[in-house]
């Protein structure tokens, strides 16, 4: 069952809804991460709730002009011009107001959906609306759908993820550089709207797939996730948008695989999971590289302490210190230096003396300030000027 | 008029005021720290607590699912500050991981498991059930005095009162330190006040405030109660003793009017039956804001 969901053989529709999802979590993975990048990744959230006045007021109006209200895109165009005012909203009220932009987010995604929620009271006491199953588009629901709205959801997933890549440039840069922006011609307005609009189109087209409670999800996690893999721009942005697909692929066929496994939900979590192997297990950023690397700058720090210190002949008491030293075979047991920590010892204690000859050059000094106590001073400078250093250390050289 | 009122509307009403007063009042601190869509946060992790309390004890009681939504609230907290630090993830984008994520398991574990029979679904937990909790003993205003009527009053009064009255408690008790913590974090530590533990008390005064009413009248209120009445009200003063007294005014008019227009409101037009009160609390309390962003003496720097 599960073999045949992930290869797309549980019937047309489930695989019209999947590649729709992939499409859908690419492009919200990608918008997600020019989103987390502007540090405006919570602005999605109001968004996404300020769609469902929208979305009941599009079913009423549907219904008064004699039709029953479900047809897809009618309901979409509605929950866009709502969401299309709860963003106007948001950035009239923190930029005309002292409200801060948090406070307006919290206000309008609350606001809306309470209003929302009373229209959809409205509808249920409609002749027509008992079935109308808006319900549906709070968490998702893609079970028993129509073909139609397969192929809404497919197209509509489609698009979004042709506008985002029509959109990549103006996008990059207006993310990374705003001035180099500005001087090509594009004005860092012009770019928040366009990021906006790609958000209002990925909430629009996630509604029955994701729902809208938890679509900004699918705009925040897939982002925060890519951000651990690597530190450049256009890489965030691309692993976000595959995270994304990954995350909407895996999550719409998995739910195709029972009734009551909403498709939302699952969306979320596969994307969830994505996340928390990314903290763990992302070079670079994660955390086990991050304790590794940590790990292994304290074994250096101390195998230097140590060799410096039996070179000085002072007795070493540390007890990691001792551990590395003998499991190096640079010590015996009895913490006496073997011939190997003599010489390791003695290559370390010229080392520290060229770095104090460096620091007191006059032409060369500056360089000295690379001195960390791990850096070895053959990887910055030449022979020659080692040779140089060493001159003035000659007559002191003692036993080194 | 009088038994109707009293037993129908009184109890609603009450737990309305009290629920919305007893979000305003730690929402003001919110507001004013930038930590606003903490309560969002907090509302929405609320789910996955009581349906993990209810698989564990199978009851629909009113103690073991505010523990577990408590316990939710509070490891939402820790995660989202793990995140924040260990990923060094920007705090907004910290708190949309983790509270849409154990939302989602939330709303997962509740499809999953048999909760059918049992008053126990999504769309209560978003926008409980203000209009269901009716005082059916009470006969007139009279009952009011009455012990034995007084006694089955729907428990979620006394338990949304003594939510509100240990919000304001602490409020008062703390209040010199919360101020000066809320303005100038620096000088606050400067003095000695552990700041740090001054900002979680104030996240878990909102979390108790939003367990005790999530469970009365729904998340919905919850989030707009913590953001709207203070928001308006920091609009119409500049200092925070009346900012406070103005969203506790705000929280009150709110739940009053909006659950009065969602009872009788559809009745006045013609329609037969009401509309959510939970939802029209929350746009009521959106109308007053858009007044204060519209009108109020302070609504600019």
């Amino acid at each position: 069952m599960l073999a045949d969901a992930l290869f797309l053989q549980l019937g047309y529709n489930a695989a019209l809804v999947a590649l729709g999802a992939t499409a859908l979590g690419i492009a919200a993975g990608a918008v997600g991460a020019f989103l987390y990048l502007r540090k405006r990744s919570l602005v999605s959230d109001a968004i996404s709730h300020a769609t469902l006045p929208g979305l009941a007021l599009a079913f009423i109006v549907m219904v008064l002009l004699g039709s029953d209200g479900r047809f897809l895109p009618g309901l979409l165009a509605g929950s866009a011009l709502s969401a299309w005012l709860g963003l106007w909203l948001v950035s009239w009220m923190s930029h005309r107001t002292r409200l801060a932009e948090d406070a307006a987010i919290g206000a309008v995604l609350s606001v809306f959906f309470g209003f929302g929620i009373v229209l959809l009271t409205v509808i249920q006491s409609l002749p027509a609306g008992r079935q109308a199953g808006l319900e549906g588009f709070l968490l998702g629901s893609t079970a028993g759908m129509l073909r139609s709205d397969a192929l809404t959801i497919a197209a509509g997933g489609l698009v979004v993820l042709a506008l985002t890549y029509a959109l990549r440039r103006p996008l990059l840069m207006g993310a990374f550089d705003p001035v180099h922006a500005r001087m090509m011609g594009v004005a860092t307005r012009q770019v928040d709207l366009m990021l906006m609009t790609l958000v209002m189109a990925v909430t629009v087209v996630g509604l029955k797939v994701v729902g809208l409670i938890l679509i900004v999800a699918l705009l925040i996690i897939p982002a925060v996730a890519a951000r651990f893999w690597s530190d450049q721009a256009e890489r965030v942005v691309l692993i976000s948008g595959a995270l994304g697909g990954l995350s909407g692929y895996t999550g719409a066929a998995l739910s195709a695989t029972a009734p009551d496994l909403p498709t939302g939900p699952i969306i979320v979590l596969v994307a969830f999971g994505l996340f928390a192997t990314s903290l763990l297990v992302a070079p670079g950023r994660g955390l086990l590289a991050t304790a590794l690397r940590h790990r292994q700058v304290q074994q250096r720090v101390h195998l230097r302490q140590g060799l410096l210190a039996l070179a000085h002949g002072q007795p070493i008491y540390e007890g990691l210190t001792r551990r590395i030293l003998r499991r190096q075979g640079l010590t015996r047991p009895d913490g006496v230096a073997t011939r190997d920590g003599r010489a390791a010892a003695s290559r370390a204690l010229r080392d520290e003396n060229r770095w104090q000859a460096l620091r007191r050059t006059e032409h060369l000094s500056e360089l000295a300030t690379r001195d960390d106590g791990l850096t070895r001073i053959e990887d910055v400078l030449t022979s020659d000027q080692i040779a140089t250093l060493d001159a003035t250390l000659a007559p002191q050289k003692g036993g080194a | 008029m009088g038994f109707e009122f009293v037993a129908l509307s009184l109890p609603p009403l009450v737990i309305g005021v009290l629920a919305a007063m007893a979000c305003a009042l730690p929402g003001n601190f919110l507001l004013l720290r930038r930590q606003a869509l903490i309560g969002d946060a907090i509302s929405h992790v609320v789910l996955p607590g009581i349906v993990v309390a209810f698989l564990i004890t199978g009851l629909v009681a009113a103690v073991p699912m505010m523990l577990g939504a408590a316990a939710a609230a509070l490891a939402a907290v820790v995660l989202i500050e793990a995140i924040r630090r260990l990923g060094n993830v920007e705090p907004g984008a910290a708190m949309g991981v983790v509270f849409t994520a154990m939302f989602a398991g939330g709303v997962l574990l509740l499809e999953q498991s048999d909760t059918s029979g049992v008053h126990l679904d999504v769309e209560h937990a978003l926008y409980g059930n203000l209009e269901s909790l009716i005082w059916l003993d009470a006969t007139g205003w009279a009952s009011l005095t009455d012990p034995q009527a007084l006694a089955a009053l729907p428990p979620e009064l006394p338990r949304m009162a003594l939510a509100f009255l240990v919000v304001a408690i602490v409020t008062a008790l703390f209040w010199r330190p919360l101020k000066l913590s809320t303005f100038d974090e620096g000088f606050a530590r400067s003095l000695g006040l552990p700041t740090g533990l001054i900002g979680l008390g104030i996240v878990v005064m909102a979390a108790l405030a939003a367990v005790a009413a999530f469970d009365a009248v729904g998340s919905i209120i919850v989030i707009a109660m913590f953001i709207c009445p203070p928001a308006a009200a920091r609009l119409m003063t500049n200092r925070l003793e009346h900012q406070v007294a103005w969203s506790l005014v705000f929280a009150t008019l709110s739940a009053v009017l909006g659950y009065v227009l969602a009872g009788y409101g559809p009745l006045w037009i013609g329609a037969a039956t009401s509309v959510s009160a939970a939802g029209m609390i929350a746009t009521v309390s959106g109308l007053l804001l858009a007044a204060a962003c519209l009108w109020a003496p302070h609504r600019t720097a």
